[in-house]
């Protein structure tokens, strides 16, 4: 369109305030809304951007005087510090090697970990709650995301804090020079304690442990279905199996995690290739 | 007098092919400084008032912007000084420690700055979950912020390496190791060496450029740290920034 004919149509006018309208087919946001419901960004919103900004600058302004970023001494292939310590941030994950193999806890959790948040909402089909604060509304999916951070701080903190030489559990009031007897704790796949209890043939015992490691995530899957018939009917087949999968492998990372600490159980399934 | 000299710079070619538009003082203005500026158009014109409510967001996100803005600063000031060379890493470290003029202020501000970005990204996070603005429309969205997530924390791990002492080191070769022990495609995983993967060529190796952490490792987490990862975090915030404006703020009506 020819500039020229525009301006003549439409002078720009600093007293005169212009607004889009626009016809649309469905419901709209700000469709029926007052014109005071909204203000301009410059400067009600611009201003609070900057503040923050300032508030954040200040803030790590003033902690660099207390903290610096730290510097050991040069890198040495053949001296390892012990313990090592990952960054605090993967510091949950370096603590479930505790609990798991490595291909489980540095891989594959991990990786089940994103996954699961991303596919978060479309499992999540309560079309409540959006928009404000709330947990009487929404109280099952508010659970699911505290448990799971829940596990994510309290690895940090015990890997933080309760971690000492060789990774061994040390109090704040352990000696924490001296290296633990690590023969103190013995630790063994529960299919060995089948073997002992019922004096039957390893072989057996690992079909035990089997059977409970799917048993724990058949019956996880079924009851709830019964029992929350209606949660499952809104959910679908593929998104409940889906969510079922998520939700018992994040209960499982903490059955093991007690497993482990209470009854020094190092396996529940025991395979010639993975075990867990 | 004054009054003079302010026309005439307000009134002369130049300013007015800089600026469009007059002070901001009036609401015609007020909308031209904001569609008018590339920096400030990944706002709308206007917001609703409820939406300006401090305890709704708490400015988490904005916070996290914020925090990678410094870091891009400090980080490509660090750069100057930086030379991603085992036999100097370490030594460029400690003259930023002791010699350069402000190097322990820009590298303290580039470490606190990222511990902080981990740190409101979850924060971020967590708001967005409680106030449930991940539902629909706006999925897809949440998406690209988990993807942002993973995104600070693999840069914070790359950084890691990079002043090469004994903390950088022993943080990555462990991290590294994990890498080993992937299903399938690790030396050390399941399946992994019945498929063929050796220390020489599997998934740790690819990672590393070698079976150690060594030259090859350090100047590819430098590339990635500087170069590749800062640029994906760029193009998925635009994303993020177009789907908030496409799909509507989550805030209260």
């Amino acid at each position: 369109m020819d500039e020229k004919v525009t301006r003549e149509i439409f002078p720009r006018d600093s007293r005169k305030s212009y607004g889009l309208v626009e016809l649309m087919k469905k419901t709209a946001p700000i469709v029926k809304k007052e014109p005071e419901d909204t203000v301009y960004v410059w400067p009600n919103l611009l201003m609070i951007e900057i503040i923050c900004a300032i508030l954040v600058t200040v803030g790590l302004m003033v902690l660099i005087q207390f903290e610096h970023a730290p510097l050991r001494s040069l890198a040495d292939p053949s001296t390892t510090p012990n313990p090592m310590r990952a960054p605090w941030y993967f510091l949950g994950l370096q603590e479930l090697l505790v609990y798991f193999d490595p291909w489980y806890a540095g891989v594959v959790l991990p990786g089940m970990i994103i996954a699961g948040l991303m596919l978060f909402p479309y499992l999540d089909v309560n079309p409540k709650g959006v928009g404000y604060y709330t947990y009487s509304e929404r109280k099952f999916a508010v659970f699911n995301y505290s448990f799971g951070f829940a596990i994510w701080w309290i690895t940090i903190v015990i890997g933080t804090y309760l971690r000492g030489l060789d990774w061994q559990w040390y109090w704040p009031w352990s000696n924490h020079l001296e290296h633990m007897n690590p023969a103190l704790v013995t630790l063994i796949p529960l299919h060995l304690i089948f073997v002992n209890w019922f004096h039957v043939s390893e072989g057996v015992g690992k079909l035990f442990g089997d059977i409970i490691f799917i048993g724990y995530f058949a019956l996880g899957t079924i009851i709830p279905m019964i029992i929350w018939k209606p949660m499952y009917k809104a959910m679908g087949l593929w998104r409940y199996l889906t969510f079922s999968f998520f939700f018992l492998s994040m209960m499982g990372v903490a059955l093991k995690i007690v497993l482990r600490l209470l009854f020094n159980i190092k396996y529940v399934l025991v395979t010639p290739w993975i075990n867990i | 007098m004054l009054q003079k000299i302010k026309n005439e710079i307000v009134e002369s070619q130049i300013f007015k092919s800089v600026f469009r538009h007059g002070y901001p003082d009036n609401d015609l203005d007020r909308a031209y400084a904001i569609f008018s500026s590339v920096f400030l158009h990944i706002h709308p014109v206007k917001v609703r008032r409820s939406a300006l409510r401090m305890r709704y967001t708490f400015c988490l996100g904005g916070i996290t912007l914020f925090l990678f803005i410094i870091l891009s600063v400090t980080g490509i000031w660090l750069m100057f000084y930086y030379t991603p060379y085992t036999g100097l890493a370490y030594r460029n470290i400690k003259d930023l420690q002791f010699v350069i003029f402000g190097g322990n202020l820009m590298r303290d501000l580039h470490r606190f700055a990222a511990h902080g970005m981990v740190l409101f990204v979850w924060l971020h996070m967590t708001r967005v979950f409680l106030t449930g603005a991940y539902k629909a429309p706006r999925e897809f969205n949440w998406i690209v912020g988990v993807v942002l997530l993973v995104n600070t924390l693999v840069l914070s791990w790359t950084g890691y390496l990079l002043p090469w002492d004994q903390l950088a080191y022993w943080a990555v070769t462990v991290g590294a190791k994990m890498a080993s022990y992937t299903p399938l495609i690790g030396q050390n995983g399941p399946w992994g060496p019945q498929l063929g993967f050796l220390p020489t060529n599997d998934i740790m190796f690819m990672l590393l450029g070698g079976t150690v952490v060594g030259q090859n490792a350090l100047i590819r987490f430098y590339v990635l740290h500087c170069v590749v990862l800062p640029l994906v975090v760029t193009v998925f915030l635009a994303v993020h920034f177009w789907r908030i404006r496409k799909d509507g703020f989550s805030g209260p009506l």
